[in-house]
C-alpha cells in the first residue's frame, strides 16, 4: 500500500460527510455528553433527596469569581475559533498567536479553579464527609452552609471539568508546538479543528455545571 | 497526503460572527448572575430562567463555534443520539420530586 493511500484510509472522508478524525471527535464527545449528564444526574438526584445539605448560591460559593473564571473559558472559546478560521485561510501567524492565547486563557482558568477550592478547603468546605467533622462542619448548619454531600457533589463535578480543561491546556500546547513547526497548512487543519472541538466542548460542559452549580 | 485533506474537509462553510456571538455569551453570563440574585423571583421561574439562559449559551456555543450549524445533517443524528437519554434521565428525577 503506498503512503498516499494509507494516508486516505486513516484521514478519508467517513460516511457521515466529515472526514474520519473529526468523526472520531464527535463521538468522543458525545461520549462525554453522557459522562457529564451521569454526573449532573446524580447531583439532582442527591440535592432532592437532601436539601438542607446544599447552599443557596452564594453562602458557601464565590459566585463571582467563578463568574469571571466563566468569562474567562468563554474568552478562550473566541481565541480557539479565531485560531481555526485563522488557518482555514492560511494565516499561520494568526493561527500561533491564537493557539497562544488559547492555551494561556486555559492555563488561567485552572489557576483561579486551584485558588477558589484552596480558599473553599481553607474555610472548611471540603470533599469528603470525615474532613468536614474535622472541620467542624456537620449537616445540621447545612441550610446555610452545606453538608458533606454538597462539598462531595461540588468537588467531583467541577474537579472532573477541571481535569477535562488541564487535558485540554496539555493538548493545546501539543498543538501549539506542532503549529511553530508547521505541521497544519491551509490545506491540512483537521488536528486544529479537533482540537477546537474539545475545547469548545469543554466550554459548553462548563456553561451547564456553573448554572447547575453556582446559580440554582 | 496534503493534496487529499482538501476533499477531506468538504465544502468551506460559511464564517459567523464569532466576537459578536463571543459579546453574546459574555451578555449573558452577566444576565445568568444578576437573575440568579433576584430575591423576589419564584425558585421554580428562577430555575426555568437560569436553564433557558444555560440552553441558549450551550447552543450558541454548538452551532456557531463547533461550527455544527454548517455541518452535514447526517453528523446532526450522531449529535443528536445521547441526548434523548440526557433528558430521560434529568425527567424521571425531575418527576420523582414534582
Amino acid at each position: 500500500m503506498s503512503n498516499a493511500a494509507s494516508a486516505t484510509m486513516e484521514r478519508g472522508t467517513s460516511g457521515f460527510g466529515v472526514y474520519n478524525m473529526k468523526l472520531g471527535m464527535w463521538v468522543f464527545l458525545l461520549s462525554e455528553v453522557m459522562f457529564f449528564t451521569g454526573l449532573i444526574g446524580a447531583y439532582i438526584i442527591l440535592r432532592f433527596a437532601r436539601p438542607e445539605q446544599f447552599a443557596q448560591p452564594g453562602a458557601v460559593l464565590n459566585v463571582p469569581l467563578t463568574a469571571g473564571n466563566t468569562f474567562l473559558l468563554i474568552c478562550s472559546s473566541m481565541t480557539m475559533v479565531k485560531a481555526f478560521a485563522e488557518i482555514e485561510r492560511g494565516n499561520q501567524k494568526g493561527l500561533k498567536l491564537y493557539l497562544v492565547l488559547t492555551a494561556l486563557i486555559g492555563m488561567m482558568f485552572v489557576g483561579v479553579q486551584a485558588i477558589e477550592y484552596y480558599k473553599l478547603a481553607h474555610e472548611g468546605f471540603v470533599p469528603l464527609a470525615k474532613l468536614y467533622a474535622a472541620h467542624g462542619r456537620h449537616g445540621a448548619e447545612g441550610a446555610v452552609l452545606g453538608g458533606p454531600l454538597y462539598g462531595a457533589t461540588f468537588y467531583t463535578m467541577t474537579g472532573f471539568h477541571g481535569t477535562h480543561v488541564s487535558i485540554g491546556v496539555a493538548c493545546l500546547w501539543f498543538t501549539v508546538y506542532k503549529a511553530f513547526k508547521g505541521g497544519y497548512t491551509k490545506e491540512n487543519y483537521g488536528g486544529v479543528e479537533s482540537m477546537g472541538l474539545y475545547w469548545h466542548f469543554v466550554d459548553l460542559v462548563w456553561i451547564i455545571l456553573f448554572t447547575i452549580v453556582y446559580l440554582i | 497526503m496534503e493534496a487529499n485533506a482538501a476533499q477531506e474537509h468538504g465544502p468551506a462553510h460559511a464564517s459567523p460572527n464569532y466576537l459578536l456571538i463571543w459579546v453574546v455569551l459574555a451578555v449573558l453570563t452577566m444576565a445568568e448572575v444578576g437573575v440568579a440574585f433576584l430575591a423576589h423571583i419564584p425558585k421554580r421561574v428562577l430555575v426555568l430562567i437560569l436553564v433557558g439562559l444555560a440552553v441558549w449559551k450551550a447552543l450558541l456555543v454548538a452551532m456557531y463555534y463547533m461550527h455544527l450549524k454548517f455541518e452535514p445533517r447526517r453528523l446532526w443524528l450522531i449529535t443528536a443520539a445521547p441526548l434523548p437519554l440526557a433528558v430521560i434521565l434529568v425527567v424521571i428525577v425531575l418527576a420523582e420530586k414534582w
